[in-house]
Order: C-alpha cells, then structure tokens, then sequence
C-alpha cells in the first residue's frame, strides 16, 4: 500500500472516529463535561473558598489542570477499550484486518481516535474552566506535550485492556478499580507537599501524579515534582505501553487465530 | 497467467490443537465460479480466514494473483472482496457510511468512493436506504449491504462464505442474477454454501472438503457427468458419509 493510500485509509479511521464520537456526544462529551462541572463547583467554588491557597494558588486554580487531565485520561482510555473491544466482539475489526491497511496502521488509528476523543473532551472542560477560574499559560510547549503524551499514554493502555477484556466486565473493572484511584490519588485534589514524609513517597509511585504535575506546570509554573523527572515518566510508561502494544500485535491482538 | 487462488500443503492448527487445515492444495483459476462445499467446521471458514488475512497459517503457501499472503499480505489484499458468514457491520453505522468507509481503507478517497458506491447501492436494492443506520434493514438487506461493502473497491475475487444463509427464495434468485453478472464481467468469484442447488446452478468448479482435506476439486460438469443421473445433493452426501464410513 503506497503512503498516500495508507494516509487515505488513516484519515478514514479518524474521520469514523470523529463522526462516532460526535454521534454519541451524550456519552462521549457531555458526562465528562457535567462531572467536572460538579467539581468545579462543589469542590472548587463552595469549599475551595474556604480553603488556603497552595503553591500561591487559589484552590480552584489548584485543582482546575488536574481535572481536565482527569476527564483526558478517562476519555483516552475509555475510546480505545470500548472502540476496540466492541469492534472485536462484533467483529467490525474485520473491515480493516481484510483491507490492505497495515496492523500497525489500524493500531495507530485506534490509538489517534482515543487521542481525539481525549483531546475533544479536554477543551470543553477547559472551556467550562474558565467560567470558574482564571487560567494563566506559563508554558505552552509543556502543556501540549503533557497533553498529548498522557493521551497516548492512556489510548495505549486501553488498547492493552481492550485486547485481554473477554467480556463487558472485563471493559470496566480496569477503569473503575485502578484508573479512578490511582487518578483521585494523583494530586489533582491536593499537593503531596501537604502530606507526612512517607505519604509523600507513596505518592511518588503513581504514575498520574507525574501527569498532573506537569500539566499544571504548564499553566502555573507549579509542581510538587521536577517536570523533567514528569516528563521521564511519562516518556518511560509510554515506551512500556507500546512495547506492550508491539507484543500484542505480533501475537495477533486477539482479533487474529 | 497466474491463478486467482493457489494454495499449496496449507495447513492450521489452533491453539486449542485442533488441525483445521490438513496440507489443503488447491487452485482457482481466474474468472471461474467456484464452490467450496463441506460440512460445518470442515475447514471452509479457516481457509477463507487464512485467504483474507484473518487467520495465520501454520505452515503451506496461499497466494493471490501470484502474491503471498503472507509476505506480499497487502498487495494480496487488495484483489479479494469478503463476504463473511455473520453480520459483522457496526449496526449503528449508516448504510452509506460503511461502504463508503470501507472503500477508504482501501486507499479510495472518500468523494470518489461515493461515486463507486452508487451503482453498486442501486444494483442491489439498497440506495433509498443509504442514509439509514445498518439496524434498520432487514435481514435481506443486511446480506446484500455486506456484499455492497465487499464490491467497493472492486476486487477481482469475491469471497462470499454462505451468502444466502437465511435468505427468502426471491432474494436468493435475485443475488444468484447478480452474482452471474459479477462473474460475466470478470469476477472470479468463491462461493460456499450449504445449498448445493445454488452451487450447481451457479458454479463451474466445485471441491468439496471435509476435516480439513480436500476429497475432490473438478469441474462440476465432469462431476455430474460421471455420477450419471445423480444430483450434487447426492454425490456430496456420498462423498461426505463415504468419508466418514458410513453408508446411505
């Protein structure tokens, strides 16, 4: 297949994506969009008030970078595990494995579509923000690579989940049992500075924490981590995911006897 | 010239240990119209799995038009159309949707694949209802949006495993009318079926398999001819029971 036929193909996927994603926008944009609406709310308007400031930021500042990323992870890896698991249970996979794209072209369009949804869904919440907070830019750069790395990142680990998943169970433990956690547990709603000196080490060992830290580093110029060690992070989970990834579609992705 | 489909000692076996494909060989010449008949789980499915790219070989050659399918897989793709036996459309797609998708992962840009798609929506019933999701259309229509999808790139093989499975009398006439036209044109075309009427009306070759080894591949004219006044219901059952050491 020539690289203009494979582009085509690619801009296929994306374009079914993007029409898939805005079909079902009361399940793919607006739930993300409420819930972090709540947050901004409750936790931000009502109580936050009442709360002192951390690293010199109102605690609705504080919280606002770390919620968009929440809704961006979530989305990412919610695109891929359903996309892929549905496509593999009903089969549809099929109309792109009989085509003469390439796996690794299909992979990467499951990975681009949970990237967009990721993506989408980050900018209302952002847009939704800025009726409660301001927001400042202290680096772009750093605020587009957190933003992209961690929707990679996280579009890749639903696609690990999505080829192992049997059953619908198998779709929503992942994301219910450790991805909620571990986000809640990843310094969106606090800074770890604030914690005794073991807490603070625990918290050292959640990947999300580094995620967060950076994107609010990105808008404040803030992190209760060096955003070099984030970005070491996240460079190094994701080399491990596609390797994962790579592993799997050799094996067949369980979508191939 | 090389052939449509050539497959040589082609064999599968599955993780479970189950030999689906026990060193097949076999060859479809091109422009033919060809049955491959058996009883279910004899082997028919994986074949055509191993043909399209959906199933890895154990070991053996299958090519098309001359190109390996699995070390020329995406030149050997672009030849072949897949009709599979299920429904495995994204039933919320529109009709127009998923053909014209299809015909992008093929390379075909989406303003030309909509223009490709039209005859071939209108050649089979389905253009008024180009526009609706896939869930709407009755089973018929379902069967006929799948052979849509798998004609719109224009492949020089169509495969169509059981395609008039669950289909009224009518319909079927009117799939086999289409079918003859799809070959007239130059379509070599794979068909099987478990209605061996529409094999002998249809078909100019058959091989028939069974645990995953061929038992005969010929002409079905030669094949009427030397079983005198049998029909092909018969010399298959023959065939099939023989094999498995029974008697009618």
């Amino acid at each position: 297949m020539s690289a203009s036929k494979m582009w085509i193909a690619y801009l296929t996927v994306m374009r079914k994506e993007l029409v898939r994603i805005f079909r079902i926008w009361a399940q793919t944009i607006l739930p993300p969009v409420v819930t972090t609406s709540l947050y901004f709310v409750v936790f931000g308007t009502f109580i936050g008030s009442q709360l002192a400031p951390i690293h010199g930021l109102s605690y609705i500042q504080f919280i606002v970078p770390g919620l968009i990323m929440m809704s961006i992870i979530t989305s990412s890896y919610m695109n891929t595990v359903s996309n892929f698991y549905f496509a593999k249970f009903m089969r549809n996979i099929d109309e792109m494995l009989v085509s003469p794209m390439p796996d690794w072209l299909v992979i990467a369009g499951f990975i681009s579509g949970g990237v967009m949804r990721g993506l989408i869904v980050g900018f209302f919440v952002l847009l939704v923000s800025l009726f409660f907070s301001h927001l400042a830019i202290f680096n772009i750069f750093v605020l587009v690579a957190a933003v992209l790395m961690t929707s990679v990142l996280f579009s890749l680990a639903g696609l690990i989940n999505g080829v192992y998943a049997k059953g619908f169970d198998g779709i929503s433990i992942v994301p219910t049992f450790v991805l909620t956690p571990l986000t809640y547990l990843g310094g969106i709603f606090y800074s770890i500075t604030q914690f005794p000196e073991f807490w603070q080490k625990v918290s050292l060992a959640n990947p999300i924490l580094y995620m967060v830290n950076a994107f609010r580093w990105g808008f404040f110029g803030v992190s209760d981590v060096p955003v070099w060690i984030c970005f070491s992070v996240l460079v190094s989970f994701t080399l491990i995911f596609t390797a994962i990834v790579a592993f799997l579609f050799k094996r067949g992705m369980g979508v191939k006897n | 010239m090389a052939s449509a489909v050539s497959v040589l000692n082609l064999r599968k076996v599955y993780d479970t240990g189950a030999e689906a494909l026990k060193g097949v060989t076999l060859s479809v010449e091109q422009g033919d119209f060809f049955a491959l008949l058996g009883p279910n789980g004899a082997g028919k499915t994986t074949l055509i799995g191993v043909l399209a790219g959906l199933v890895y070989k154990t070991s053996g050659e299958a090519g098309i038009f001359g190109h390996d399918t699995a070390t020329d897989a995406s030149r050997a793709k672009t030849y072949i159309g897949l009709v599979p036996q299920e429904f495995n459309f994204n039933i919320f797609e529109r009709v127009e949707d998923i053909v014209v998708t299809q015909a992008g992962y093929y390379g075909i840009p989406r303003a030309q694949a909509l223009v490709d798609a039209e005859p071939i929506l209108k050649d089979l019933g389905l253009w008024e209802k180009r526009r609706e999701p896939s869930q709407k259309l009755s089973g018929g229509m379902k069967r006929r949006l799948m052979i849509a999808r798998a004609l719109v790139h224009k492949p020089k093989l169509l495969i169509l495993d059981e395609p008039t499975a669950g289909v009224d009398v009518e319909l079927r006439r009117h799939m086999w009318t289409f079918l003859r036209k799809m070959n007239a044109e130059g379509t070599t075309i794979i068909l099987t079926t478990h209605y061996l009427e529409e094999a002998e009306q249809l078909c100019r070759t058959v091989a028939v398999i069974n645990k995953g080894e061929i038992l005969i591949n010929e002409p079905m004219k030669d094949l009427l001819e030397r079983y005198g006044e049998k029909k092909l219901e018969d010399i298959y059952i023959n065939l099939i029971e023989g094999e498995s050491g029974q008697t009618i």
